[in-house]
C-alpha cells in the first residue's frame, strides 16, 4: 500500500464515521456539525483525485454557506427530543422506501460507470492537471454547456421563487 | 504524485516559515490592540494607554496577562464542548489564511536553490482564502449558541447573516479581478503587478479595478465584524454580543482573532489590489542590492502597506457610526451585489474589446 491508498482508506473511514454520526446523534446541532465534517472528508477525497478546485468549492458552498444556513434555522427552532414530533408509521415507511430507491440508483450508477470504464485508458485519472480550473472550465463550456445552462436556469427559477415568497409576505403585512 | 515530493528538509523549511508567519501575525495583532487604543485616543483628543512602559508599549502584555489570570467561567446550562470549540475555531480560522499569502519575492541562493516566502503556492489561492473566511463564521455561531444566552444567540445570527450576505458581493467583486489576471494563484496575481508602471499604465490592480477594490474593502469591513458593521457586538442592543458569556482567555481568543483577521485582511488587500511586495523602482533596487535584501525589502513593503490598511480600518472605526441592521442588508444586497455584477460585465466587455 502506498501513501495514496493509506490516505484514501483513512479518509474513507472518517467520512463513513462522520456520516453515521449525522444520522445517529440526537441533537440536531451535532448532526449539522457531523455533516460539515463529512463535507471536509469528501473535499479531502477530491484533493486526492487532484481536483483541488472542486474540493475548495465544495467547502465554500456546502460547509461555508449552506450549512451555516442549516445551523441558523436549527438554532432558531431550538429542536430537542421533547418537542420533536413523533412520526407515524406511514411517514416512516415512505422514508424507508424513498431512501432505498435512492440507494438503488446510486449503486446502479456506480456499477454502470465501472462497466463503462473497462478497457478504457485510466491514465487520465492519474494525470495531475485533470482537476485544474482551466480544464474544468473548458469541459464545462464545450461538452457540457447545455446541462450547465439548464442548471443555471434551475438556480434562477429557485432564486425568483424565493424572492416571490419573500415579497408576498411583506405585501400582506402592508395590506393589513 | 504530490506526496512523494515531501522530504525532511522541505518539512523543516515550511515549519520554520509557518512559525515565523504565525509568530509575526500574533505579534502584529497584539500591537494592533495597542495601536487601536492609541488611534482612538488621538481621535478623541485623549492620551490613550501610557502607563506600562514607554508610550504604553507594554500594555498588550499586561492585557494578555490579565486575560490569562482571570477566572474561567463556563455557564452551567451551556454546551461545554461547543462553548470551548467556538473561540478555538475563531482563532484557528484566523491563523489559517496566512498559508497562501506570498510574503515576498523568492530568495534565490548562489547555488540556484530557491527559498519561497510562501507556505503553499496552490493554484486556487484566492478560493482557499474564501473557504477559510466562509468557515470563520462558525466560531462565532457555535460559541454564541453554546452560551445559552439570548443576546449571544441574536448576535450569532446577526453575524452569520451578515457574513453570508457580504461574502457574495466580495466573491463577485473578486471575479472581475480574476477575469483580468486569468489566475487564481495569489503568487501569480502579485507577480502580474510587478513594479508600478508598465506599457503606459499602472500595473497595480487598484488602478485597473477601482470599483472592485471599493466593494472588496466594504465587504471586508463587514466580514471582520468591525465598525461601522459591528452589528454582532453592538453593546447598546446586545450587551456584549456573541462573547457576552465568555471570560478569561476564551474571550481573549475572540478579540484576538478579530485583530489577526484584520492584519491578514490588510495583507490580502495589499496583495490583490496594491501590488503586494512590489514597489516603484524595484528593478533598480534588484540590480544594486544582494538578493536576500531584495526579499527583505519586499516583505517590509508588504508589511508597510498592511499597516497603512490597519490604520485605515481603525480610522473608519472611530469616525463612522454603526449601521442599522436593515441598512446593512440593503447595502449588501441592493447596492454592492448589483455594483459587483456591473463591474464584472464592464470588465468582461473591456477584455473582449482588447482581445480584438
Amino acid at each position: 500500500m502506498n501513501i495514496y491508498q493509506i490516505t484514501f482508506w483513512i479518509l474513507s473511514l472518517f467520512t463513513l464515521a462522520f456520516a453515521i454520526g449525522v444520522i445517529m446523534s440526537r441533537n440536531p446541532i451535532n448532526s449539522v456539525l457531523f455533516l460539515i465534517l463529512t463535507f471536509f472528508c469528501i473535499s479531502g477525497h477530491y484533493v486526492l483525485m487532484n481536483a483541488q478546485f472542486l474540493a475548495i468549492v465544495n467547502i465554500i458552498v456546502y460547509a461555508g454557506a449552506i450549512m451555516v444556513l442549516f445551523l441558523f434555522v436549527i438554532m432558531l427552532m431550538n429542536l430537542n427530543s421533547d418537542t420533536e414530533p413523533q412520526k407515524n408509521f406511514l411517514v416512516q415507511f415512505a422514508g424507508v422506501v424513498s431512501g432505498g430507491a435512492l440507494l438503488l440508483i446510486m449503486v446502479a450508477a456506480i456499477k454502470s460507470s465501472l462497466t463503462g470504464l473497462e478497457g478504457k485508458n485510466i491514465d487520465l485519472i492519474n494525470s495531475t492537471d485533470i482537476g485544474l480550473i482551466k480544464n474544468l472550465g473548458t469541459v464545462l463550456f464545450t461538452t457540457y454547456v447545455f446541462p450547465f445552462e439548464i442548471a443555471s436556469v434551475l438556480f434562477l427559477s429557485a432564486m425568483v421563487g424565493a424572492v416571490v415568497l419573500g415579497k408576498k409576505d411583506s405585501a400582506l403585512k402592508t395590506a393589513e | 504524485m504530490i506526496l512523494t515530493a515531501i522530504t525532511l528538509g522541505f518539512i523543516l523549511e515550511k515549519v520554520i516559515l509557518v512559525s515565523i508567519i504565525l509568530g509575526g501575525s500574533l505579534g502584529i495583532a497584539m500591537y494592533s490592540t495597542w495601536a487601536e487604543r492609541k488611534v482612538a485616543a488621538v481621535m478623541q483628543d485623549r492620551r490613550g494607554p501610557n502607563r506600562a512602559g514607554p508610550f504604553g508599549l507594554f500594555q498588550p502584555l499586561a492585557d494578555g496577562l490579565k486575560l490569562f489570570m482571570k477566572e474561567e467561567i463556563i455557564p452551567t446550562l451551556s454546551n461545554k464542548f461547543l462553548f470551548i470549540l467556538g473561540p478555538s475555531l475563531a482563532m484557528l480560522m484566523a491563523c489559517m489564511t496566512s498559508a497562501v499569502i506570498p510574503w515576498g519575492p523568492n530568495i534565490v541562493h548562489a547555488d540556484g536553490s530557491v527559498f519561497t516566502l510562501q507556505v503553499a503556492d496552490i493554484n486556487i489561492g484566492i478560493l482557499f482564502i474564501f473557504g477559510v473566511v466562509s468557515l470563520g463564521v462558525y466560531g462565532i455561531m457555535l460559541g454564541s449558541w453554546a452560551s445559552n444566552n439570548k443576546y449571544s444567540l441574536l448576535s450569532g445570527l446577526r453575524a452569520a447573516a451578515q457574513a453570508v450576505s457580504y461574502e457574495l458581493a466580495m466573491g463577485l467583486s473578486l471575479i472581475a479581478l480574476v477575469m483580468m489576471s486569468g489566475s487564481l494563484s495569489m503568487r501569480e496575481i502579485v507577480e502580474q503587478q510587478h513594479g508600478f508602471w508598465n506599457n503606459g499604465y499602472f500595473t497595480w490592480n487598484f488602478f485597473k479595478q477601482p470599483l472592485a477594490f471599493v466593494i472588496f474593502i466594504v465587504c471586508s469591513f463587514a466580514e471582520l465584524n468591525r465598525a461601522p458593521f459591528d452589528l454582532s457586538e453592538c453593546e447598546s442592543e446586545l450587551v456584549g454580543g456573541y462573547h457576552t458569556e465568555f471570560s478569561s482567555m476564551k474571550l481573549g481568543f475572540y478579540l484576538f482573532a478579530e485583530y489577526i483577521n484584520m492584519f491578514i485582511t490588510s495583507i490580502i488587500l495589499s496583495s490583490l489590489f496594491f501590488g503586494g511586495y512590489n514597489y516603484p523602482g524595484m528593478d533598480w533596487v534588484a540590480l544594486h542590492v544582494s538578493p536576500l535584501f531584495v526579499s527583505i525589502i519586499g516583505v517590509l513593503v508588504l508589511l508597510g502597506k498592511a499597516v497603512a490598511f490597519i490604520l485605515f480600518f481603525m480610522f473608519i472605526r472611530w469616525t463612522l457610526p454603526r449601521f442599522r441592521y436593515d441598512q446593512l442588508m440593503d447595502l449588501g444586497w441592493k447596492s454592492l451585489i448589483p455594483l459587483a455584477l456591473f463591474n464584472m460585465l464592464v470588465t468582461g466587455a473591456i477584455i473582449l474589446a482588447f482581445q480584438k
